[in-house]
């Protein structure tokens, strides 16, 4: 009786899931009449503008991972390591992000860095790119920091610290040697999320009026019939080969393969 | 003047202090060991000089110069800790070519150095493995050899064997103490296993409160506590308590008894004292020249090469090991026994 329920929500939640993907997969292959084709593919792919766009927004996300890397695992340690007591907080300042929607985030740096401000950064093609990026890097701060700080978690951060030190590192070699590779698998789980994020993103990139891939998405659903479709499932696959990067990644690492 | 030198040494952390006045000079090549109950300071005082904590006050010094205003990474100092604290993402040849590589030393220069020590510690095969991949015992071994490769001035070590299971941690104790003696390196072994600190030291530091109670050689230190404390934590060790009665003659009434020490005591006359021998000092019979004593024994335990008996005197139970012998009579609980003790075993402690 119970086996019986699970299965069927088991079922439920399958159908749930796959059947619009199933349809929207269908649709995609549809422009041509009466035979599949990947006619809406080829189309999509072979647009300058999906090239440009995606090109753009796949550099803003490594810029954004780069920068979020150097932001998050300095400080994660150093919380770690100095201040435990403020961990709870620094944890709530990094949830932030998930509260305040993203529109209200961008409208403040337009307030703060627009071209009559003491830091016009809007003023610039530059100058925005870098606002772009702040401000993914703030969207993605809560799963950056929490994966970075499960990953100290599994490493003694303060005796192996002590160790490199009384070997005479500094800080920055043991942030780079020690630390960074020991938290590495879970940086990158961290930059896969990040670079989904900034794949997909709409809100901020469309208001600081940037060449990026999420307002095309929105541009192309807006104006056109099958190529949309096809270019959700491109965006889904792209999606799923991070998830399984993670994977990969996590399975690579050659130290911690036998740990418990 | 000593190569390492702790003049006054102090540590509070906020009103409580947990070092105080500790002073210690080290010669070059020595082996040192703190020992003391948990607690006492002795990773507090074995971090001051590592660098990891600031003393609140005193100084440190190496070979003349003094060392507390500089950073852990300054000071060449080796460290071996309870944990290992190997780079788990570091090979164990990489984990002891670490430090050299950090002053970026040539790498033909690494290599020869790792393979040394990796010969000296016994793991000459094990470089290409991962710290994982390796047992407690070789994990340490590891460990020592990466504190070493950096050629230190003093070798630190905070319970380095306490993780490891008995067997393991009696033949690395002999192999720690030999590699040591071998490259004679300057030495702090800090430990709460009194027979690691007698086996191992040259000199050891017994540890209470915060203050070296003792320093002495362990011979020193197991026949001639200078206190209390040293005499109750280091051994088995039996008190009774006393008056002293004629200091002049050594006069000491203790257990209803009165006991000629046959030596001028510090002590005066009425002061009351603790009487205090190992179980070994203490034999059945009468011996001349001894002190003569009655008792009552209590219980007696059969351990094979030695007996240990519990032995009434005047109401205090006192330990008396005395050695097997074919064909004698094992006493038993409740007979009335002649004891004697030579004077000189016999310690006087005061409060
Ligand atoms: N960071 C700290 N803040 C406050 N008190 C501390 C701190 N570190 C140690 N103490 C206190 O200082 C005292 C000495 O600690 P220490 O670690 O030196 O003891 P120990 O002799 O090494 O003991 P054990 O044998 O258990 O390792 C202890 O009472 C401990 O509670
Ligand atoms: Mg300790």
């Amino acid at each position: 009786m119970n086996r019986w329920l699970a299965w069927g929500v088991l079922i439920f939640g399958v159908l749930y899931f796959i059947l619009p993907l199933y349809g929207m997969a269908e649709f995609s292959l549809s422009m041509r009449r009466g035979v599949y084709s990947f006619d809406a593919y080829t189309k999509v792919l072979t647009d300058p503008t999906f090239q440009q766009t995606f090109s753009y927004s796949v550099m803003m996300a490594v810029f954004t991972i780069i920068f979020g890397v150097l932001l998050v695992v300095p400080t994660a340690y150093w919380v770690r390591l100095k201040m435990p007591e403020a961990r709870p907080f620094v944890e709530f300042i990094t949830l932030l992000p998930l509260v305040i929607p993203a529109i209200v985030i961008v409208f403040g740096y337009i307030r703060l860095y627009n071209t009559s401000s003491w830091l016009p950064l809007t003023g610039s093609v530059t100058g925005t790119n870098l606002l772009l990026m702040f401000g993914y890097a703030t969207l993605s701060l809560p799963y950056m920091y929490r994966a970075v700080d499960t990953g100290l978690r599994t490493i003694d951060v303060a005796t192996l610290t002590e160790a490199a030190q009384s070997l005479g590192a500094s800080w920055a070699t043991i942030l780079a040697r020690i630390i960074l590779p020991n938290v590495l698998v879970a940086v990158l789980s961290g930059a896969f999320v990040t670079f989904a994020i900034v794949i997909g993103e709409f809100t901020m990139a469309a208001l600081l009026d940037r060449p990026a891939f999420g307002p095309y998405m929105q541009l192309l659903g807006a104006n056109r019939a099958y190529e949309p479709a096809a270019l959700a499932v491109i965006a889904f696959a792209i999606t799923w080969a991070c998830m399984g990067l993670i994977q990969l990644v996590s399975r690579f690492s050659k130290h911690t393969k036998a740990q418990r | 003047m000593a190569f390492l030198e702790l003049d006054n040494l102090e540590k509070f952390y906020g009103p409580v202090q947990v070092v105080k006045k500790f002073n210690l000079s080290v010669e070059k090549g020595e082996f040192i060991s703190f020992l003391g109950p948990s607690g006492c300071g002795k990773t507090t005082t074995l971090r001051m000089v590592a660098g990891f904590e600031t003393p609140t006050s005193g100084s440190i010094r190496i070979d003349g110069q003094d060392i507390v205003r500089l950073r852990p990474n300054q000071r060449n100092i080796g460290m071996v800790f309870q944990s290992y604290a190997l780079f788990p993402n570091l090979t164990v040849a990489q984990n002891v070519g670490f430090g050299m590589k950090v002053a970026r030393r040539p790498k033909a220069e690494i290599d020869a150095r790792v393979k040394e020590m990796l010969g000296i510690i016994g793991l000459p095969d094990l470089g290409a493995r991962y710290p994982f991949q390796l047992s407690g015992g070789q994990q340490q071994r590891v460990a020592l050899a990466r504190a070493l490769a950096i050629q230190p001035q003093v070798l630190l070590l905070d319970e380095p064997l306490s993780a490891l299971d008995a067997q393991i941690r009696v033949s690395l104790r002999s192999e720690i103490r030999a590699i040591q003696q071998k490259l004679g390196i300057t030495t702090i072994y800090v430990t709460h296993d009194q027979e690691e600190a007698l086996s191992m030291s040259d000199r050891i530091v017994v540890m209470h409160k915060g203050k070296a109670d003792q320093v002495g050689t362990p011979v020193e230190i197991y026949n001639r506590p200078a206190t209390r404390f040293v005499a109750g934590f280091v051994g088995t060790l039996n008190q009774i308590e006393g008056r002293v009665e004629d200091a002049a003659n050594g006069l000491v009434i203790a257990g209803g008894q009165s006991l000629a020490l046959g030596r001028r005591l510090e002590q005066s006359n009425g002061t009351s004292v603790a009487l205090a021998f190992r179980p070994e000092a203490l034999h059945r019979g009468e011996h001349p020249g001894e002190i003569g004593l009655t008792g009552r024994i209590a219980e007696v335990h059969f351990l094979g090469a030695v007996i240990r008996m519990k032995v009434d005197i005047g109401g205090t139970q006192v330990s008396l090991d005395s050695f097997n012998r074919a064909g004698a009579d094992l006493p038993r609980a409740g007979d009335d026994v002649a004891l004697s003790i030579a004077p000189g075993d016999v310690l006087v402690l005061g409060d």
